[in-house]
């Protein structure tokens, strides 16, 4: 036996938002309003997340100023000042220039605008298919899993470098988004593995079985009860990945596909920039500092949806938790109020 | 069992007094919210030789004081009071010096044997690592020889044999067995036993109790039992606490306890167990509300929020312990514990309970209602293979062989039998709507071998589920209302129709329309079991296979989600079919009983013909294995203890699977032993609507 404490003992009656208490259930006019489904609520506990807001206005901020800015800064990505090579952060160059005389501002800017959809992007392609694949296999297992996990294994075994390499020719010249795909096509086997082996477990749930048994759709299933499930493992993994594979684009940016110069990333400017991180910091830091501040935000967008998703998780409620204590504060207070008499009795 | 004897003293007569004595204990933990005052002065004392229970509901302190007594408790505990072992106090002890004491002159049996046993070493090493690790001056050999005559002890069949196993080759009951030798390995003079037998099917927690009332008579140690459960404890203790919210409540013999409760919510705990021994059928008490929460816990009695005696001078301070019925040792704490002196009333006056009416459909002779589900010959083998790469098939579980029975509509079926008899697998098999191995399931006349894409769809629909667990059954990612939502989105329901369904679901069984957006985590187990059965019921249907819906919930929980299964069965006109392995729930609720065995229906019937006059030896066993909550009659009654477990269903005995087990075979003449061996008995009628399979019924008191 366990010592079951009762925590939420006083949010029994203090957690009802809405003010759905005063509305009598049954014969309201409207029952539409009554219900509120698991999407509405996790949008509620996600916007009860202060932080996880800041995060997601750091994002828009960073795209707008990505999108903004040639429209009000002195110098665009293509030009060169032929006057200042290399000059440190000043009035008329924000962030200094670059040793052919560029605008780091410009560059930084022109940087984020491809890097920020990099990120984002290939965190989403990869973690859905990892999510897709993964679960698809769980769920099914049999020959279904066979399947998929032998294409795992291969993608796994090949150096994915060694194939974007041959298949660059091919994409030469093409738009910069197919590489994004690229990316995400070969950052989700791992993943895919640990998602496969949590849905091993899940399935075996009763509210799974129930699920099954009560007629639910296998794919139904998967994206109701599965994923929900994992969300936790999935959301963190996707932070990571955005973060990742803002750096990996340099490496394939190498291979002569993705940005190439003279247009500019956060990652190549970081991996040109790392050389003269001790005598030209400005060249180094700025890139990188955007590159921190972006994953930072998205990293806590994602703990916020993670606490939002996850009812057991503290941060969905914790406004309510304060509520509730308050309230139940303040019930204290007045009973104390109200007992002066009593406990002068007991006193005498 | 003479030799084993001999190695443990006789009582000192010198060291009358008590072994334990606990006074004024508290124990408070630390907690996001304040600190939880899990034991509120706490006094009981324990002499040798004497079993007290201690009875209470999940967080009711009951655990945490015991482990305060072993000293098992985590750091930032704070502990006050005094806890005396033999004059010798043990708070403030070091761990180094309790672990003197401990296992050698206390020792603890645990819940769950499983994790209270170590994988990796064998059962024997492990007892006699218990008697080296304090100071015996013992040889290897000899310790092992020790440990081999304690397993005997415990009734371990072919010990010295058994002692090289591992524990996962032993069963449940086994394990509790060696946990029980290894508690009693160093002649301790305290055994305290946490719900030693709740993990257990009610055969084995029978043959548990028995084991430790041997390891209690050879010793002469007291014990102290706790247990949410006061049928286990009735035939077993001498004394009992009970306690509410960390505090004792209630204390006394046990027969005078369980003769005049004066506590109210003794009284409720009395009237929530279902009897075996009911004549007629008698609504539950449950204990309506949840123990309150041990942060800052408002003046008054703790109880008063959840008892129907209620009166305002209960908010205002909280009732002592104070000696009841001119006894020194019954006391109570409750301040109208006089009035019910006065009157004596039985528990369902005192919490107004209500007998549920019975049905319109009820009252219909049975052959004249329509079928539900019928199940004829219905088999599952599961092949057992060996290897990774190359699977071969190595030999095959007989899961259900040959399982047939029928549910007409308003009518309750209760499937019993031991963990491992196939319940599980035909429940399955019914629900599965697939393929079958062998036989067939018509439910509402369909066969289920016949059955399209829409019919099947539409069966779904009229037989729903409820499982065991209230905390795996239901999504913890989903919002109440969306997993009421569910089955109807699924069977195309309008989003209007859904919406206005939820609330009226909700309010059937006893929760309220804004509960629909809060996260099952926010509810208590037997809520959690109500939201279960809310989703059964959201698309009407006719059929309900319940999965052992009560067995994961507290007593006092459970009498209400059966009182609900009852109410809703006699609105709804609802067919149940049971599950369960507690004779005394199923005798309750059901109308027809069947018991099966290794994957075989041994006795079918009505449940007052099956349960009055079973003619099946298995099901007298069964009967005989369920405690009733009266000590007197629990300690006349002749118990039969089947001996062994159950047999591998992958290698089930020859001609009548039972005979390993009977005793009916066991006491037969020689020469009509062979029928039992050779030939499989079939079910054969005795009475109106009872069935048994056996060679040689004969009936036999077990109540």
């Amino acid at each position: 036996m366990t010592v079951t404490i009762d925590s939420d003992g006083s949010g029994e009656h203090a957690n009802t938002p809405g003010g759905s208490a005063s509305v009598s259930p049954v014969d309201a006019g409207a029952p539409g309003d009554l219900r509120t489904s698991r999407a509405k609520l996790v949008v509620r506990r996600f916007a009860r997340n202060r932080n996880a807001l800041i995060g997601l206005v750091v994002i828009v901020l960073l795209y707008a100023a990505a999108f903004l800015s040639p429209l009000f800064a002195p110098w665009s990505y293509t030009e060169l000042d032929y006057d200042n090579f290399l000059v440190s952060p000043s009035g008329s160059h924000w962030f200094g220039t670059s040793k052919v005389g560029e605008d780091m501002f410009a560059l930084v800017m022109r940087g984020l605008q491809k890097s920020l959809t990099i990120g984002l992007l290939v965190g989403l392609i990869s973690t859905s298919l990892s999510a897709i694949v993964g679960a698809t296999a769980g769920y099914f297992g049999g020959w279904v899993d066979r399947a998929m996990m032998w294409l795992v294994d291969l993608l796994l075994v090949l150096p994915s470098f060694l194939i974007l390499a041959i298949l660059s020719p091919a994409f030469k010249g093409k738009t910069w988004l197919i590489f994004v795909l690229l990316l995400g096509l070969f950052s989700w086997m791992i993943t895919a593995r640990i998602v496969r082996g949590m849905t091993f477990t899940l399935r075996e749930r009763e509210y799974v079985k129930a699920a099954r048994f009560m007629g639910q759709a296998p794919w139904r299933i998967i994206v109701k009860h599965i994923v929900p499930n994992m969300a936790s493992l999935l959301i963190i993994d996707a932070t990571v990945n955005v973060g990742a594979a803002v750096i990996a684009e340099t490496g394939l940016s190498y291979f002569g596909f993705g940005v190439q110069p003279p247009d500019v990333s956060l990652g190549t400017l970081i991996a040109s920039g790392t050389e003269s991180a001790q005598t030209f910091p400005w060249l180094f830091l700025f890139p990188s500092m955007f590159l921190v501040v972006f994953v930072l935000a998205v990293n806590v967008v994602g703990d916020g949806l993670r606490d939002a998703i996850d009812p057991n998780s503290a941060g969905g409620r914790r406004k309510d938790r304060r509520k509730a204590r308050k309230e139940y504060q303040d019930a204290k207070d007045k009973a104390r109020a109200n007992a002066p008499a009593l406990a002068g009795k007991e006193a005498s | 069992m003479t030799a084993a004897q001999t190695m443990f003293d006789e009582q000192a007569p010198s060291e009358n007094g008590p072994v334990l004595r606990v006074s004024d204990l508290t124990v408070s933990f630390p907690s996001e919210s304040g600190r939880v005052q899990a034991v509120r002065g706490l006094n009981y004392e324990v002499s040798a030789g004497e079993v007290l229970g201690i009875v209470g509901e999940s967080g009711s302190g009951k655990s945490v004081s015991s482990l305060a007594v072993m000293g098992l408790l985590p750091q930032q505990a704070r502990i006050s009071g005094s806890i005396k072992f033999r004059d010798r106090e043990l708070l403030g002890l070091s761990d180094d010096q309790l672990s003197k004491i401990r296992g050698k002159r206390i020792s603890m049996v645990f819940q769950d044997p499983l994790s209270a046993l170590t994988p990796v070493y064998t059962v024997g090493d492990q007892i006699a690592e218990a008697l080296r690790a304090h100071g015996h001056s013992m040889s290897k050999q000899q310790a092992h020889n020790r440990a081999v005559e304690l397993l005997d002890l415990v009734g371990i069949p072919n010990a010295a044999n058994r002692a090289k196993a591992f524990p996962h080759e032993f069963s449940g009951g086994m394990r509790q067995r060696a946990v029980i030798a290894i508690a009693i390995a160093n002649d301790p003079d305290l055994i305290i036993a946490d719900e030693p037998t709740t993990a257990l099917d009610v055969t084995v927690q029978a043959q548990v109790l028995e084991v430790l009332k041997t390891a209690q008579e050879v010793t002469g140690a007291g014990i102290v039992i706790i247990t949410h459960d006061l049928g286990v404890v009735a035939g077993f203790a001498d004394r009992l606490m009970v306690m509410y919210a960390g505090k004792a409540v209630e204390t006394g013999q046990v027969d005078e306890i369980y003769a005049h409760p004066r506590m109210p919510y003794t009284l409720g705990l009395l009237g929530s167990i279902p009897r075996l021994d009911a004549e007629e059928r008698q609504p539950l008490v449950p204990i309506e509300g949840q123990p309150p929460s041990l942060v800052d816990l408002p003046p008054g009695c703790p109880f008063a929020p959840r008892c129907p005696m209620v009166v305002d001078a209960c908010r205002e301070a909280e009732p002592p312990l104070s000696d009841v019925d001119g006894s020194e040792q019954h006391r109570a704490a409750c301040i109208r514990a006089n009035e019910l002196i006065a009157e004596d009333p039985d528990a369902a006056e005192v919490f107004e309970v209500e007998a549920v009416e019975e049905a319109a459909i009820a009252k219909v002779p049975r052959e004249q209602r329509p079928i539900v589900l019928s199940v004829n010959e219905l088999v599952k083998h599961f092949p057992l293979t060996k290897g990774a790469v190359f699977k071969r098939r190595v030999g095959t579980v007989h899961a259900v062989d040959g399982v047939s029975f029928d549910i007409r509509a308003g009518e309750t079926l209760g499937l019993v039998g031991e963990s491992g008899c196939g319940k599980t697998t035909t429940l399955m098999e019914i629900l599965g709507l697939d393929t079958l191995m062998g036989g067939d399931i018509a439910i509402l006349g369909n066969l289920t071998t016949s059955l399209t894409k829409q019919s099947r769809r539409e069966i779904r629909r009229d037989m729903q589920v409820v499982f065991q667990d209230p905390m795996a059954s239901l999504d913890p990612r989903m919002p109440i209302g969306d997993v009421l939502a569910e089955p109807m989105q699924v069977h195309g329901y309008s989003k209007q129709k859904i919406a206005s369904r939820i609330p009226e679901l909700l309010d059937l069984v006893g929760l309220r329309a804004e509960h629909a957006e809060r996260y099952p985590a926010e509810f208590s187990g037997g809520q959690r079991q109500r939201i279960g059965i809310a989703r059964a019921l959201a698309l009407e249907p006719k059929l309900i296979v319940l999965d052992e819906p009560v067995s994961a919930l507290d007593v006092s929980i459970q009498a209400g989600v059966i009182n609900l299964l009852d109410e809703l069965k006699a609105k709804l006109e609802l067919a149940y079919l049971f599950v369960a392995h507690d004779l005394s729930v199923v005798r309750h609720i059901a109308d027809r009983v069947a018991v099966m065995y290794l994957g075989k229906i041994v006795e079918i019937g009505e449940v007052d013909g099956v349960f009055g006059d079973a003619k099946h030896p298995y099901t007298q066993a069964l009967l005989s294995a369920i405690p009733i909550p009266d000590p007197v009659a629990e300690r006349s009654r002749e118990r039969i203890i089947l001996t062994g477990d159950l047999p591998s269903p992958a290698n089930p005995p020859r001609g009548c699977r039972f005979h390993t087990r009977c005793f009916t075979f066991a006491a037969l003449p020689e020469d009509k032993r062979q029928r039992c061996l050779d030939e499989e008995p079939v079910l054969a009628a005795h009475g109106d609507d009872q069935q048994a399979a056996c060679h040689f019924p004969r009936a036999r008191a077990v109540l």
